[in-house]
């Protein structure tokens, strides 16, 4: 569903990524993984729309997205929760979730959407009010979640969803990717750090270092040692 | 006594036409960091708009005072001012987000054309727009204190006009969209807000603020092409003192400038009263760098 074709980015002068093919299929999770500064984070910005390409094409369900901004991206049904979080912090719980919502074809009543993502999230409904920077930073996760769930997209991308929470939240967050994954309607490509999660969730995996991918497999199929290597600080 | 009083009248007046000025000034500037020096034209768009529909309704009809053309004229003002912000926005402005000063060099630009415009098309000269019979006169309060209704009028559109941008800004979906791009234009984007049109809008609605000060001017004097000349530099004196992009700061440094432009002018002349102003303006910045109203997020 998801195809990447060596794609190349730069910040200025200075190149980061080069050359990554990677794809998604449907229903499937898939993790990136490396290094902290490898080019993770840029290669989900430039399957967003957010940075400008150098060379390559990525394209979705047969609909070329290459130099489509952001938000048709978004329309096509690809679903971001970055780094960092990034709720609105001045706009309410209940308006961040109505941001999720932009562009969403008329099916199904906004309410509907909310009042399920209230469900799965029963935090978020504490005080709908309450302006978002005043949550807790595993509130804030679970409000990026929601943000990007609730329009039902075809594709999440999550970058590093577990980084920076209390072990209790993170076993959370891992619990609702799993689930996610087993209801099957929508592909994850995740950003993760820890190697266990990694290898319990996903299907397959992509290594990267210095802007490229160096190893890629099916979970199952890799050297663990290989990897730990890569990975290792 | 009375004098005071009068003179706090009188600053309250300025102050509102001042506020809505740099309302407009505040989405533009502050929020979207764009230095609009064009601000001022569209305020003298506005004030010609009311000019245009006068005259218009007299070779009509010969009723140059008429009360329905004013009130036709109030909102037709922020129409026209508005429409030609949003041209602004879509054919030149859009091409300089990221280069704040090439922003101001292109709308220095844009405000001599426009006040070039006006010139060819109603001349040099001030012109006079009459006020329909029920705005003039004054309410006499006590024997000494008499307050012009014109001056009354502004504030009463000034107070429906933040009414207004206060819904649009956190009642209505479109202002919702406005503020997330303003907190986060990449996340917005990422999820389908089309950036592209949040701006093109929130440029209009500054500029469409901009034509309702310029209709509350007609009110108080003649106008010219070179109106909006006389308070673009109050007015972002103003959005800077209020902190960036702040509605209540904004709507608390217009009311504070405007009082004490006029206390000063009162006890001294009008060039030492402005120095006194800015004076003050320049000291309180060394204090807060950030103006009246900061943001604290998490």
């Amino acid at each position: 569903m998801l195809l990447v074709e060596s794609l190349s980015v730069a910040y200025g002068q200075s190149r980061v990524l080069f050359n990554i093919t990677l794809d998604v299929q449907d229903g499937q999770v898939v993790c990136l993984m490396g290094r902290n500064g490898v080019g993770k984070t840029t290669l989900l910005k430039a399957i967003m729309g957010l940075l400008k390409l150098q060379g390559g094409k990525v394209s979705f369900f047969d609909q070329n997205l290459t130099g489509l901004p952001p938000h048709k991206r978004a329309r096509a049904g690809i679903g971001y929760v970055p780094q960092g979080r990034l709720i609105f912090p001045f706009l309410s719980v209940h308006e961040n979730l109505l941001m999720g919502l932009e562009g969403k074809r008329n099916n199904g009543s906004t309410g509907d959407d909310i009042e399920e993502m209230y469900t799965l999230f029963p935090a978020l409904k504490l005080d709908p009010s309450k302006n978002a920077g005043t949550l807790s930073g595993g509130q804030q996760q679970q409000l990026a979640f929601a943000r990007a769930m609730i329009r039902r997209p075809r594709l999440l991308l999550l970058d590093e969803p577990t980084e920076g929470l209390q072990p209790s939240i993170v076993q959370e967050i891992e619990d609702l990717i799993m689930s996610l994954r087993d209801r099957g309607d929508t592909s994850i490509l995740l950003v993760e750090q820890s190697m266990d999660f990694a290898l319990g969730v996903a299907d397959h995996c992509f290594l990267m270092e210095k802007g490229e991918i160096v190893l890629d497999g099916a979970t199952h199929s890799l050297d663990q040692n290989l990897m730990r290597e890569y990975l290792a600080v | 006594m009375e004098v005071w009083a009068l003179q706090l009248f009188n600053g309250l007046s300025l102050s509102s036409i001042l506020l809505l000025i740099a309302l407009g000034l505040a989405l533009s500037f502050g929020l979207m960091n764009v230095i609009n020096l064009a601000h001022g034209e569209f305020i003298m768009l506005g004030a010609y708009t009311v000019y245009a529909l006068q005259q218009a309704a007299m070779a009509l009809t010969g009723d140059v005072s008429s009360s329905v053309t004013f009130i036709m004229a109030i909102p037709l003002s922020f129409v026209v001012a508005g429409a030609v912000g949003m041209l602004v926005e879509a054919g030149l402005i859009r091409f300089l987000y990221q280069r704040p000063l090439d922003t101001l060099l292109a709308t220095v630009g844009v405000g001599i054309f426009l006040q070039q415009l006006a010139r060819s098309i109603f001349g040099a000269p001030n012109v006079q727009v009459v006020a329909p019979w029920w705005l003039t006169g004054g309410l006499e309060l006590t024997d000494g204190l008499v307050l012009p209704i014109k001056r009354l009028f502004i504030i009463a559109l000034v107070l429906v006009c933040i009414a207004g941008l206060y819904w649009y800004m956190y009642r209505s979906s479109e202002g919702r969209r406005t503020r997330a791009v303003m907190q986060n234009r990449e996340m917005a984007a990422s999820l389908g807000v089309s950036t592209r049109r949040v701006d093109n809008l929130t440029f209009a609605l500054g500029s469409g603020l901009a034509g309702l000060a310029g209709c509350g001017l007609t009110l108080i004097g003649p106008i010219g092409p070179s109106l909006g000349t006389f308070y673009i530099v109050d007015a972002f004196i103003v959005v800077i003192l209020g902190g960036l992009g702040q509605i209540p700061g904004t709507i608390l440094a217009a009311l504070i400038i405007g009082i004490l432009n006029t206390v000063f002018e009162f006890g001294t002349t009008a060039v030492v009263g402005k120095v006194l102003v800015f004076a003050m303006v320049i000291l309180f910045l060394q204090w807060r760098p950030n103006g009246l109203v900061r943001v604290r997020g998490r």
